[in-house]
């Protein structure tokens, strides 16, 4: 297209008084009719209201613009909207673009109304260069496999498997030991309702009867390849080699508690971990009358500095268990901070303590320490050495991530957290899903959680993969990167900082490539290309260019 | 259906409606966000609150398949799994939502001062009014228990100066009906009112603040605009003191923990700081429960880089000297001595307590409460009410901060799709 076809209209906003009500809005609009290939611009009070987005649609058809600018508040949060309107009037839309003077301009500059005019001056000179370079793109669109491929057979992987299975789709669950249930199997009762933990896991029957949940026991994950909506995942079963398509990945590996060799003189008979005093109060086999639980062994520590969020309550738990049993048995828990958020963990703390359970509040710097009968320890609320004794002591240890992790995050592309947890797209906002489209993470894998946690998180990841799921096609965001495979070297540079694992090598050309259907167009590969390789498509380089120098002047 | 439009029922429509499924989303304010729009920054990542929530409103109110029923109460409901017939009350808002476009004029003009709840009281608004500028619907309202034509039959100017003639004081109540095949409750909390616990002087004392008060005067978009000052002489605090637990943990009030407290009384101790690096501020409390992820190494950074104390003890009570300034009573549990200090501020970390509608929505939904009046969910399900096909979310069924709502509310859309999907 040559410049003389370029037809540009802009729209300058008043936002109510926002930014009219410091930028001397009317003047910028003068401004913008002034510069080259600008047809037509108009200021309104608000340009997002229905009046102003006719406005734009009405002078798109009226002056035969190819080209709209809006000046206004951020595109974080309107430009999807003005981008639809765009095409509702026959514009490609990103034949659109945004220029920021409200957040960035007016609400910064409130104290200096001339000079935040004079920003918004060059602010909206600068994309009317750039948008008469701008490109139409076309948005991907790619077919979805029907299918969720979800890794850990424990309660939250069967719950996410159960849920998406019940919705209709087709699982594939896959599982490393000869059973499902995971951790549960190990537990003797669950907090904070005391059953038995094998009520929980009548949910294996479901999942082995359900018409849409298709199981891999005693399985291993061989290579997983391709990208939402379309993975393709190989596994092994008996040395017998299957391959699974799916739309979606789960993780559901979960956490194991950490084993407390070398702390406290843990020898499995006297001095004992959590774990092991589950196994013994399942088959009733314990024999004492003074314990002693020591909490946060192994972590909040310079090694591991996290809490496990789930210790606190389970020592509650096995110490109320013991209390009921035989009622003339001394408990004392030897705590750092009592982990019990909420209305039933803390109702559960309470009635363990009216139960008689002993908490004294240890200091890091000054650790019990564990002798003949006796345990000492000095108490910071009372300012003295205790001495409790003992004839049994058990240690509560935390749950470490899963050692294969950093194996499966390699083939999943995603990131693990420092202590190797799985690391999440956005803590707040997006609590289950990876930056990586389609791929999902849901209990212990994530972070240490009790069973309501895994489930909640479990039905919340089943949501997420559901969206993508019912799908027949996704449509892909346009503004993508493209590699010039005649410029690249094949250094991998881009390889190695794409955060969405969207660049692959071609083996045989030996240089990168880019899938657009992963790429999210954020342009770090661009930035880091020694050789100027690869186009970052609706922020070229030579779009950046008209936007520099038309603000400061060719070099 | 989704009743209730915080971050939990944003989330829980915005998942429904992407998967494809019809979302009739009730909200009884005129502007939908809740809490969330209320609070300045979000722990662990400091990330500005409403610049996270804000492109979320944008997507609930653009949705082809979310309908907003704002300024609405659901009234009735009947039927059950798979079927409910549900009558909700749409106030009127005596403004035309297809017309007004929020333009302002009307809000200079009105000549009405109303306490802003918003902004926790700490400045008035106008009878006309949106309640944040970036309010979904973009819509004024008239708030008719103040309103000049409504009390005393006089006024009317902002139907004068409003130039698109959207102001409609003949608009009626009116009564829809909704037939959804499943209910989703996000209703979340109210804030403990602490003015009762005499002895911390909340109600008293100019400078003791709840810490959603403080909230408000954090945020830039409050009514000090940001710049932390005592409300009560404008004078820059330098030394915070900030109470955990207030009507939280004790048998008086609320025995259960609102498990948000810790974090956020350290994120606000930190935002304080970034604003002004000459505040150190105090943290009295039990236990610091910081079991979440990044939580215990966000309470270090709040330790070494905040100029942040952390004293674990409960308060005795709270004084004031003749500045006002309020000046804390505690046991220092090192040297056992009872101690005073003196601060600019003190933020009380009140307690999140239950809607105090909670027991009539229960009654209207057929559901459960628990022994507080949260809305009861089951131990391992938490999603799951006690009545089938109804599931609840965020902080109406127990205290909860953010992500642990978007996981719910996520987990709430996923059982309400499996009903849908039966249908």
């Amino acid at each position: 297209m040559s410049s003389e076809d370029i037809r540009i209209g802009v729209f300058i906003c008043h936002c109510g008084t926002n930014i009219g009500g410091v930028l001397d809005v009317p003047s910028l609009t003068d401004y913008a009719r002034s510069l080259p290939n600008v047809t037509y611009s108009a200021d309104n009070l608000y340009t997002c209201s229905e009046v102003g987005l006719t406005e734009i649609k009405e002078n798109i058809k009226e002056h035969e613009l190819n080209r709209v600018i809006v000046a206004s508040c951020s595109p974080r949060t309107h430009e999807p909207l003005f981008r639809a309107i765009c095409q509702e009037a026959g514009l490609n839309p990103y034949l659109f673009e945004m220029v920021n003077i409200r957040d960035q301009d007016s609400w910064v500059h409130m104290k200096e109304p001339e000079k935040g005019t004079d920003k918004a001056r060059d602010l909206i000179r600068m994309s009317v260069y750039k948008a008469a370079l701008l490109e139409p793109l076309e948005r991907v669109k790619v077919a979805v496999t029907h299918s969720a491929f979800i890794i850990g057979g424990g309660i939250a992987g069967m719950t996410a498997a159960l849920n998406l299975g019940n919705q209709g789709f087709k699982i594939f669950l896959i599982e490393k030991e000869p059973e499902l249930g995971g951790l549960l199997n190990s537990l003797n009762k669950v907090f904070p309702s005391n059953e038995d933990a094998s009520k929980l896991l009548e949910i294996i029957d479901m999942i082995e009867s359900h018409d849409n949940i298709k199981l891999y026991k005693s399985s291993v994950i061989e290579n997983i390849t391709g990208f939402v909506g379309n993975y393709n995942v190989v596994i092994k079963q008996n040395k017998k080699t299957i391959n699974i398509d799916a739309g979606v990945i789960i993780v559901a590996t979960g956490a194991i508690p950490l084993s407390p060799e070398g702390y406290f003189g843990y020898d499995k008979k006297k001095i004992i971990s959590q774990l092991d005093l589950e196994r013994l109060l399942k088959d009733d086999q314990v024999k004492a009358n003074n314990i002693t639980m020591i909490l946060c062994v192994g972590c909040r520590n310079e090694e591991r500095r996290y809490c496990s969020n789930i210790c606190c309550m389970s020592a509650i738990k096995n110490a109320m268990l013991l209390i009921e049993k035989n009622p003339n048995t001394h408990i004392t828990i030897l705590f750092r901070d009592i982990q019990a958020a909420g209305t039933d963990y803390e109702k559960y703390y309470r009635r363990a303590r009216e139960m008689g359970i002993l908490f004294i509040k240890y200091l890091p710097e000054k650790p019990p320490i564990i002798k003949k009968d006796l345990v000492d320890v000095y108490s910071d609320l009372l300012n003295q050495d205790i001495k409790i004794p003992q004839d049994l002591v058990v240690l509560s240890t935390p749950l470490i991530a899963n050692e294969d992790s950093e194996v499966l995050a390699k083939m999943l592309k995603v990131p693990l957290e420092e202590n190797n947890f799985f690391l999440e797209a956005h803590v707040k906002l997006r609590p289950v899903d990876f930056a990586t489209d389609g791929v999902y993470v849901c209990g212990s894998a994530h972070w240490p959680a009790d069973i309501a946690e895994s489930t909640s998180q479990a039905n919340a990841a089943a949501s997420r993969a559901s969206i993508i799921l019912w799908k027949d096609q996704l449509e892909v965001e346009g503004s993508t990167a493209e590699v010039k495979t005649e410029l690249c070297i094949g250094c991998e540079a881009c390889i190695r900082i794409c955060p969405y694992s969207a660049i692959t090598k071609d083996e045989e050309t030996d240089t990168a490539i880019v899938n657009k259907v992963v790429c999210k167009g954020c342009g770090l590969c661009g930035a880091s290309c020694p050789k100027n390789a690869i186009i970052i498509h609706h922020f070229t380089s030579d779009q950046i260019r008209a936007e520099i120098f038309t603000y400061g002047g060719e070099i | 259906m989704v009743i209730g439009a915080g971050i939990a029922g944003i989330q829980a429509s915005l998942d429904l409606a992407e998967r494809g499924i019809k979302v009739e989303l009730v909200e009884k304010n005129a502007c939908i966000g809740g809490r969330m729009a209320q609070l300045d920054k979000t722990f662990p990542t400091n990330d500005c609150s409403i610049c996270i929530l804000a492109p979320k409103l944008a997507e609930c109110s653009r949705h082809p398949n979310i309908t907003l029923h704002t300024l609405s109460e659901v009234r009735y409901v009947e039927g059950s799994v798979g079927n409910f017939t549900a009558k909700v009350l749409k106030h009127a808002r005596y403004v035309k939502e297809d017309v007004c476009i929020n333009c302002g004029t009307c809000v200079e003009k009105c000549p009405m001062r109303v306490e802003d709840d918003f902004d926790m009281q700490l400045r008035k608004r106008r009878a006309i009014y949106i309640d944040y500028v970036q309010g979904v619907p973009a819509i004024m309202t008239i708030d008719k228990e103040k309103c000049l034509w409504f009390t005393k039959s006089a006024c009317r100017i902002c139907e004068k100066v409003c130039e698109r003639e959207a102001i409609d004081f003949e608009q009626q109540d009116t009564e829809i009906e909704l037939n959804v095949a499943s209910i989703i409750a996000a209703t979340g909390y109210d804030v403990f009112d602490p003015t009762p616990i005499i002895y911390l002087g909340y109600g008293r004392f100019p400078n003791v603040v709840t810490s959603l008060e403080f909230e408000r005067l954090i945020s830039a978009s409050g009514p000090v605009g940001g710049h932390l000052i005592r409300p009560f002489d404008k004078k820059e605090p330098e030394n915070l003191a900030f109470i955990n637990c207030v009507g939280s943990r004790d048998i008086k009030n609320n025995p259960y923990c609102s498990s948000c407290c810790c974090m956020y009384t350290t994120k606000e101790a930190m935002i304080a700081y970034e604003h002004n690096n000459k505040i150190q501020s105090s943290i009295f409390y039990i236990d610091l429960r910081a079991g979440g992820k990044g939580f215990r190494d966000y309470i270090q950074r709040g330790r070494n880089d905040y100029a942040i104390t952390y004293i674990n003890g409960k308060v005795a009570k709270i004084l004031q000297d003749e500045q006002k300034n309020p000046i804390v009573v505690y046991e220092d549990t090192d040297t056992f001595e009872v101690k005073k200090l003196k601060f600019d501020i003190v933020v009380l970390a009140t307690s999140m307590v239950p809607k105090k509608d909670a027991v009539r929505l229960s009654e209207i939904l057929g559901i459960s409460v628990d022994e507080y009046n949260f809305l009861k969910s089951m131990a391992y399900h938490p999603q799951k009410s006690s009545k089938e096909g109804i599931f609840l979310c965020g902080a109406c069924r127990a205290p909860m901060d953010i992500p642990n709502s978007v996981v719910d509310a996520s987990g709430a859309a996923a059982k309400a799709a499996e009903i849908v999907m039966r249908v």
